[in-house]
């Protein structure tokens, strides 16, 4: 069943975007080559206090940080270390959620250290496109596969993969919630998106195969093959007038 | 988030119910209710009681799957 938010209900959800929205332009400055990413963790989580919201993630199914960092081959829910440490070079996938007035909100974006290689921009650029592509169709009418069609086929078209084993979600109450929003798939199926539908839309986009290996940690999902992996997200709401953002300022 | 995928799990069948509906018993020992999927009724497979089927379990829903498969 999905739910669909009142106008008060997006209201709160707007406000829990905007501090994930600061988080982001803070994360743009302070991560650099040497910090630790249990130190970005431990800054996040005072941010996030400090804004009146408490932190999405940590505790969740046993997840213990407030903050997913992950790194190069690493497509999502990396672990912060205090042993880990940024290098010039690396792409920083960094995954936040947080909880105002037991409302969720859901971002994450792919940040380059220093100098990187054309093609690894390009990755980058690839996936923000294709979330920008998503978010487009996310107004009233449109169905839910027209939305994980538009991230595959921009992603494919460049020569990169779409990772299957991790899917957008309808949020709410909840940090996940009906219905999944897969990355790929065939346009015209699914549930017609209308007013009030709420989703976190997160392609998860590769350099080489899709196939994905967790390790032994028990989250931290690599590429099977090592190429290098991006991942950029935002919580949407579809409205009368077309997609808002809520977790862009 | 993780992709969670409806669960395929083997049981047998226990006794039939109105409306293409069965008990079945599964590997585990749990009986659940489950209905027979449209293309099995399409093709028109009958299940009987003690026949050897795959169920589908949804994650949000344990008690109650669909019937995807009648083993020969």
């Amino acid at each position: 069943m999905i739910v669909l938010k009142s106008a008060r209900e997006i209201e709160i959800m707007r406000r829990a975007g905007s501090v994930l929205a600061d988080v982001v332009e803070r994360l743009r400055e302070i991560v650099t080559p040497g910090i630790s990413t249990l130190e970005i963790d431990e800054d996040v989580e005072t941010f996030i206090a400090s804004r009146g919201a408490q932190p999405a993630f940590k505790g969740y199914r046993g997840f213990p940080a407030t903050v997913c960092v992950s790194i190069n081959d690493e497509v999502v829910h990396g672990i912060p270390s205090a042993q880990r440490r940024i290098k010039e070079g690396d792409i920083v996938g960094l995954d936040l959620g947080c909880i105002v007035d037991g409302y969720y909100a859901d971002c994450a974006f792919t940040l380059p250290i220093g100098e990187i290689p054309a093609d690894v921009q390009r990755l980058l650029d690839v996936t923000r496109e294709s979330l920008e592509r998503a978010i487009a169709e996310c107004r009233r009418g449109r169905r839910l596969s027209d939305v994980s069609h538009a991230v595959q086929s921009h992603v494919e078209a460049h020569g990169f993969s779409v990772v299957r084993a991790f899917v957008g979600h309808g949020i709410g109450r909840a940090l996940h919630e009906e219905p999944q929003v897969p990355n790929f798939g065939e346009p015209g199926r699914g549930p017609e998106l209308r007013p009030g539908m709420v989703l976190a839309i997160e392609p998860m986009v590769t350099m080489g195969s899709w196939e994905v290996t967790i390790l032994d940690d028990g989250w931290t999902a690599v590429t099977r093959d090592g190429s290098l992996a991006a991942h950029f997200e935002h919580t949407i709401a579809v409205t009368e007038h077309g997609p808002e953002v809520l977790t862009r300022r | 988030m993780t992709k969670e995928d409806a669960i395929e799990v083997e049981g047998t069948v226990v006794e039939p119910l109105p409306n293409a509906m069965f008990r079945v018993e599964l590997e585990n020992g749990h009986r659940v209710l489950a209905h027979v999927s449209g293309k099995m009724r399409m093709n028109f497979i009958r299940i009987l009681p003690g026949d050897r089927v795959k169920v589908e379990l949804s994650p949000y829903d344990l008690t109650r799957g669909r019937i995807t498969y009648r083993f020969k």
